[in-house]
């Protein structure tokens, strides 16, 4: 009997520990936010994305399984700069979950760590999906991705101080490899320089700000408004049917291939997929392998084969 | 920066004599010491290299950080702090409609089922519906508060009505939360919902017959949501009881509570459900229904049921371009009392009535939307004693069937037209609706 009890209480404290010790649980808004935290915490965080890398981060439903995961969530991660306006505000306000609220510890607007782009005088709902506070797209700068990474290292160490090492060595871990690979990406885009690209959403600002390239044209005729036959009819005017006007158009995933293949077809400019964050494609598998495969996907359209 | 000078000039020394050496005679000495020059040297070097690497990547830092500081000197950090940079979100719904019956819908009723409330169809030509202004904002870091205040017309004069004005906490532990004030009551799916997000003109029958289109009253709600890995959320309202299906503010002022359960999930990103089941207890004392001039008096208990479910597709969870809604409610209700007749004559009431309605919605492509619904209600048949009152019933359950299609050109303006074929009444109707709804200023999120 006493061996049986000894036994149960060695399994309790087996357990407890364990239960004590629980995983940080990270909330992501998208993707890119939900890997950043796995390559910072590693074994220490288990790190859920609300939406789906082929899933249009503006356009998302307040789902009833994502009010239960913020409920449960100790860390909430999004772009911000009213990028999940649509749906994150509902999600919280139903979530009943105080330590992840805007202002609280538990929620990093990732955006508000790096230098935005695009931030208008005004805004007027004419004039499309405006962000008051600038292009929330950022993580397309893997610039971006470092200072979104120090803070959240420095976040998760605040919520959970029994691991504050663990996650500043994981921080300075992940930095270390990133700025190596940002230096070879760099040294590879050096040929990109210049190149005269046309987005369908203004979604690639900040990768145009990174690798300079110059941004012509969009397919929307306004931000979040889709491309109209009128709008891509002037942009067939105005970027001529020899391919001279622009090397490159690109879109997303999740945005429809019509219009921008149908300027391919008319104008000779090569339309290419770029994923967008982490998923999107079989070879953007994380955080490295997303860039590798924007790079990648660039050079194939620039050159008419894989680099 | 002081580091790299001072060593440069012994960098220079070093360098020329390493030179005059070199011109000297070739001996073993001197190879071994132009030896150790060249290792000092290179030594030398690679610490300058260093270094100065080091300075670069201290002085792109600052660049970089000066430029993060211009970015964030955004117009709301410079702005000198005033008394409306704290005030609260303001949005206002603009929404209109124009109806043409083939009966005069001031006529309007549906035998069994006198209504109540806000219940009934809209005007016949054009006219205005609720002009909505809503107010939100953090009260401090504790409370949260919304006010909403529809602008109506009825018989030609505007009315400043009351829709919402609660205030929520924000801070409680455990996954609870509390509502206090005036707020659509958690019953049901639709009951919750914003006239401008219903995705008909109108609402189904059951509401309008067990609702008065929606139930909305004072008081208190409790939320409670399970810390489960699938949606599990419980809550209970104590209301006064002010307004139909209770009334009268009967128990002292506390005269209707509900209890409700909510569950959903997902299937993959692209679909996700939601059903939910409550329970309304009303007391209603001297409760108003049917004809406004003659109106029927009721007081006693209202048991309510609801079930409700909602189904909704999206390719890999993209609603923009494409999805489908499902959604149906049934609800069963007891009512047991005494009904009063406009003549006064008063008679005991224990019956019950059921209704449900199904829908869908289809957005093929983008701005579209196409829709069908249908509506059906049955009741107990009474006693002989109300036969020819409103509470008698017909011999075929009332029933409507209605189609819509609607085109938004952005999230905040929806342009729709909508057909009924409602033999809901003792003569067939049909009816055709059209309506606008726009918004300004913020939107609030909307629920799933």
């Amino acid at each position: 009997m006493k061996k049986i009890l000894n036994t149960y209480l060695l399994l309790l404290l087996l357990v407890l520990p364990v239960a004590a010790n629980a995983e940080l649980r990270v909330f992501a808004c998208e993707p890119e936010w939900s890997a950043l935290a796995e390559e910072i915490g590693g074994g220490l965080v288990k790190a859920t994305s609300a939406t789906s890398a082929l899933q249009d981060p503006h356009y998302v439903e307040a789902r009833p399984s994502l009010i239960s995961k913020v409920r449960k969530a100790d860390l909430v991660v999004c772009s911000g700069a009213q990028l999940e306006i649509g749906w994150l505000p509902m999600l919280l306000s139903k979530a009943n979950n105080p330590q992840v609220l805007p202002g609280k510890d538990g929620f990093l607007e990732a955006s508000s760590f790096v230098p935005r782009l695009d931030v208008p005088d005004n805004v007027d709902r004419a004039q499309g999906d405006m962000h008051p506070q600038g292009n929330p797209h950022i993580q397309m700068n893997p610039h971006n991705i470092s200072r979104v990474a120090r803070a959240m290292g420095e976040r998760m160490a605040l919520i959970d101080p029994g691991n504050a090492a663990a996650y500043a060595s994981g921080t300075e871990d992940f930095l270390v490899r990133w700025k190596l690979a940002i230096e070879a990406w760099e040294e590879r885009a050096q040929g990109l320089v210049g190149k005269r690209v046309v987005c369908h959403h203004k979604s690639w600002i900040y990768l145009e700000d990174w690798l300079r390239l110059e941004e012509v044209a969009t397919l929307e005729p306004v931000p979040g408004i889709p491309p109209t036959a009128t709008h891509l009819s002037a942009l067939l005017k105005e970027l001529g049917t020899n391919g001279n006007g622009a090397d490159v158009i690109i879109r997303a995933p999740f945005q429809s291939a019509k219009a921008s293949e149908w300027l391919e077809e008319r104008t000779g400019i090569p339309a290419v997929m770029l994923p967008l964050t982490v998923g999107a494609t079989e070879q953007a598998n994380s955080l490295f392998g997303l860039f590798d495969d924007v790079l990648n996907r660039l050079f194939e359209a620039h050159t008419g084969e894989k680099s | 920066m002081n580091i790299r000078l001072r060593h440069l000039p012994l960098a220079c020394v070093l360098l020329f004599c390493s030179q005059v050496f070199a011109q000297g005679e070739q001996s073993a000495e001197l190879d071994a010491l132009r030896e150790e020059i060249r290792s000092m040297r290179t030594e030398y070097e690679a610490r300058i290299a260093d270094l100065e690497a080091r300075l670069d990547a201290a002085e792109s830092q600052d660049a970089a950080e000066s430029r993060d500081e211009a970015a964030y000197r955004s117009p709301e950090t410079v702005s000198v702090a005033s008394d409306n940079s704290f005030n609260p979100a303001i949005g206002v719904t603009f929404q209109g409609q124009a109806w043409a019956y083939d009966n005069d819908p001031e006529d309007y009723s549906i035998p069994g089922f006198p209504l109540g409330g806000e219940a009934g169809p809209a005007p016949e030509g054009l006219s205005l519906a609720e002009t909505e202004i809503t107010m939100s904002a953090n009260v401090d870091d504790k409370f949260t508060a919304m006010l909403t205040v529809p602008i109506v017309i009825e018989e030609g004069e505007v009315v400043v009505e009351l829709e919402e004005a609660w205030v929520e906490t924000l801070s409680l532990p455990g996954g609870l939360a509390i509502r206090m004030g005036r707020f659509f009551s958690d019953i049901g799916y639709l009951n919750d919902k914003h006239f401008h997000s219903w995705d008909f003109a109108d609402q189904p029958l059951v509401y309008q017959a067990f609702l008065g289109s929606q139930y909305i009253d004072d008081g208190l709600q409790f939320r409670w949501l399970a810390p489960t890995d699938f949606y599990l959320q419980f809550s209970g309202e104590v209301l006064r009881g002010d307004r139909y299906p209770a009334g009268g503010a009967a128990n002292s002022g506390v005269g209707s509570t509900t209890l409700g359960v909510n569950t959903g999930g997902d299937i993959g990103f692209s679909h996700s459900w939601l059903a939910g089941f409550s329970w309304l207890r009303a007391d209603a004392d001297g409760r108003e229904s049917g004809s406004e001039d003659d109106p029927l008096l009721f007081t006693g208990d209202t048991d309510l049921f609801i079930a409700d479910f909602v189904w909704k597709w999206a390719p890999n969870g993209n609603s923009r371009q494409k999805n489908f809604k499902f959604q149906a409610e049934y609800m069963w209700r007891n009512e047991k009392g005494d009904y009063t007749l406009p003549d006064g004559t008063p008679g005991p009431w224990d019956y019950g009535q059921s209704g449900w309605y199904a829908q869908a919605i289809y957005q093929p492509f983008l701005r579209w939307r196409f829709g069908a619904r249908i509506d059906h209600l049955s009741a107990d048949t009474p006693g002989m004693m109300w036969e020819g009152t409103p509470l008698y019933p017909s011999d075929d359950d009332p029933a409507r069937f209605s189609l819509m299609v609607d085109w938004s050109n952005s999230e905040f303006s929806r342009l729709r037209f909508q057909y009924n074929h409602d033999r809901a009444s003792d003569f067939t109707d049909n009816q055709f609706g059209l309506q606008y709804i726009f918004s300004i200023g913020a939107h609030g999120a909307h629920a799933f």
